[in-house]
């Protein structure tokens, strides 16, 4: 089983308005055959909005989709032939689990042998032997779950769309269907496009993220990238830097820039032209506590502690009364006086 | 002490059964139910079995089947109820189809449609003699259209028929409306999907998943227009082609002081509704019935 493989797929200034708000504002992106693509942001950002779009379940109200050169935009879904996995699951509930997978294949009147043996490499693939002849409403949601993955991917299509597959499960069901995701993604090289708010899930699955905010694509690039690098502070948020300590810029340079918190001086990565005031993103791992008083270093006092195993969540607050997020393996308790060091290249200057 | 705890526990123990305090709510509904429904149906039933001039404790319905005039009223009120029922199903599901989900003018399309339900038979028999009358505005444009004689639609078994479509559309309508509302929209769109052309989706999804409900739709219509009286007297032929169960019960209780046929009659009405309702549901229990929400 592998899909039919494009060399890629064009969405060229995409918009799509409902009355007068605009839920995806002109989004240009180019999806190459085999590759795993991430659409990340918080709900409203537009990211299931560009996947409906994808799939011809919503009409564009501007711009235009193109695969090879070829216009699908004003295709209907069922003559685009992409394979979708809905965040509820959407199974027939009127149909047992092989009439599920095999939906897409009898409506394209497949030759009864030949739809029964590809039904048959399907559910093993998906590991539902067992299950192949129950309703939907006798599975779990995991089963569910690979019943809808399953429906999509026998079509062998040449894009997978699934809109927040694993926000319905569990904690821990979702890692294991996330690496049965990435599992199939690697053994059937089937082009995805994934819609999720999970960053992590995001960065676990991805070859490549979209961060989108408010309908507009804010960042693409590489897990490594995005991770590391975030383009704005909205990004640098999003991607786990939990602490924007609001700063005055005293120096700048091409690369750095010299920032003022709370009596401190701290020396960060410039990623944005600065005015006079700006904020330092830091993550709450990348901070160390340290005995003396250095460089890059500030002065705090803990207020909670959670424990987490190997590592401490600590609330601690600065001296002019603002809030960090630490994680450390150091054992410390509410009231001490620390003092956090972080190194220059993980402080992240935005405007 | 011993015995403030113990009174607790009792109560306790019925609550955990159901039974509170809550449960006298349901007293003023099964009085009525007794009273307007159980005891006349079984004062009927008994009746039907004492007839008039004595004999046979089934006299009454030897009579009923033996006197053609009266046996016929049978196939006179399935001949009317069958095909208005059907009809109002069938035309309320395109219908239906459209109105679901948001637009404009939603409400005011719901509320035309909804309408004749307010009106009363008696309205619409009235509105039917003055439309489809021999003078009334369709005769006048048949006739303008070069047809040498007005069309006959009233006071036979079309006036009956347009009558029971009229003021049984409306329930056929909105039954069938939140039997596919309650389908999730997100089935059709994954059955597009995978390849599903608009025909495929409603023969393969929504039609099956809505079955079941256009059976009881289908059943709740008929009985509606099996009970059929005031229109089959006002725009039908009471004597003849349009001379229903009801009518005959009537008649023969209240006109001709036999109050056990009457009895009878309408007993043998009640069974024949049974079975048109126990076919259906027999039928209902073929299909698929659990959840349509989509998630399974």
């Amino acid at each position: 089983m592998a899909g039919q493989r494009f060399a890629e797929l064009h969405l060229d200034r995409v918009q799509r308005a409902f009355g007068d708000t605009v839920a995806l504002k002109g989004m240009d992106l180019t999806i190459k055959g085999g590759e795993f693509v991430a659409l990340l942001g918080p709900s409203g950002c537009g990211k299931s909005t560009a996947l409906n779009c994808l799939a011809g379940l919503l009409p564009l109200t501007g711009g235009r989709i193109t695969l090879d050169g070829k216009r699908i935009d004003d295709l209907p879904p069922e003559k685009r032939g992409f394979g979708m996995v809905f965040q509820n699951y959407a199974l027939f509930p009127h149909m047992s689990v092989r009439r599920n997978i095999g939906f897409g294949l009898s409506m394209r009147k497949t030759p009864k042998q030949e739809l029964a043996r590809r039904v048959d490499e399907a559910v093993r693939l998906v590991q539902l032997e067992e299950h192949q002849h129950k309703f939907p409403a006798q599975l779990s949601g995991g089963q569910q779950q690979r019943v809808a993955i399953a429906r999509a991917i026998v079509l062998e299509p040449p894009l997978v769309l699934m809109d927040e597959p694993l926000s319905n499960l569990d904690a821990a069901l979702r890692l294991e269907m996330r690496t049965e995701i990435r599992r199939l993604h690697q053994s059937l090289g089937l082009t995805t496009v994934y819609v999720t708010h999970d960053q992590e899930e995001a960065l676990a699955l991805a070859d490549r993220l979209v961060v989108l905010r408010l309908g507009e694509v804010q960042q693409v690039g590489s897990p490594e990238e995005v991770y590391a690098h975030p383009v704005n502070r909205y990004v640098a948020g999003f991607m786990g830097y939990r602490n924007m300590i609001p700063v005055t810029v005293t120096a700048q340079d091409d690369e750095h820039a010299t920032v003022r918190a709370d009596g401190v001086e701290l020396v960060g990565v410039k990623r944005e032209e600065l005015g006079a005031q700006a904020v330092a993103a830091v993550r709450p791992e990348d901070f160390t506590v340290v005995a003396e008083v250095g460089a890059n270093t500030l002065e705090a006092v803990v207020e909670i502690v959670e424990y987490h195993g190997r590592e401490q969540a600590v609330e601690a607050r600065l001296g002019d009364g603002s809030q960090l997020h630490v994680r450390t393996t150091s054992r410390l308790a509410p009231g001490d006086a620390i003092r956090l060091r972080v190194p220059v290249e993980r402080v992240l200057v935005f405007a | 002490m011993t015995t403030v705890v113990e009174r607790a526990s009792l109560k306790h123990r019925l609550a955990e059964k159901g039974v509170d305090r809550v449960l006298w709510l349901l007293v003023p509904g099964a009085v009525f139910v007794v009273l307007l429904f159980v005891y006349p149906f079984l004062y009927g039933l008994q009746l039907s079995f004492q007839p008039k001039g004595g004999g046979s404790p089934f006299q009454n319905y030897v009579t009923f089947f033996s006197d053609d005039y009266l046996a016929e009223t049978v196939w006179i009120t399935l001949r009317l109820g069958l095909p208005a029922a059907l009809f109002n199903v069938l035309a309320s599901i395109p219908i239906a189809f459209r109105m679901r989900g948001r637009f404009r003018g939603k409400r005011a399309l719901t509320t035309l449609l909804v309408v004749p339900i307010t009106l009363g038979t008696v309205l619409t028999a009235e509105g039917l003699l003055a439309f489809f009358g021999p003078t009334g505005w369709f005769n006048r444009i048949w006739i303008a259209l070069g047809a040498d004689e007005p069309a006959k639609l009233t006071h036979n078994y079309w006036g009956v028929l347009f009558s029971l479509i009229i003021t049984g559309f409306p329930f056929a309508f909105l039954l069938t409306l939140s039997y596919l509302s309650g389908i999730d929209p997100t089935l059709e769109q994954a059955a597009a999907t995978l390849g599903a052309s608009k025909r495929q989706r409603f023969r393969t999804i929504t039609m099956p998943l809505l079955a079941p409900g256009l059976a009881v739709t289908f059943c709740l219509s008929f009985v509606l227009a099996f009970s059929v009286f005031p229109s089959a007297v006002m725009v039908g032929n009471p004597a003849g082609e349009t001379h229903v169960m009801s009518i005959a019960a009537y008649e023969t209780a209240l006109r001709d002081n036999d109050f056990a046929l009457g009895s009878a009659i309408a007993m043998l009405m009640a069974l024949v509704m049974l079975v048109v309702i126990g076919v259906v549901l027999i039928w209902r229990t073929t299909l698929y019935r659990g959840a349509t929400g989509g998630k399974g």
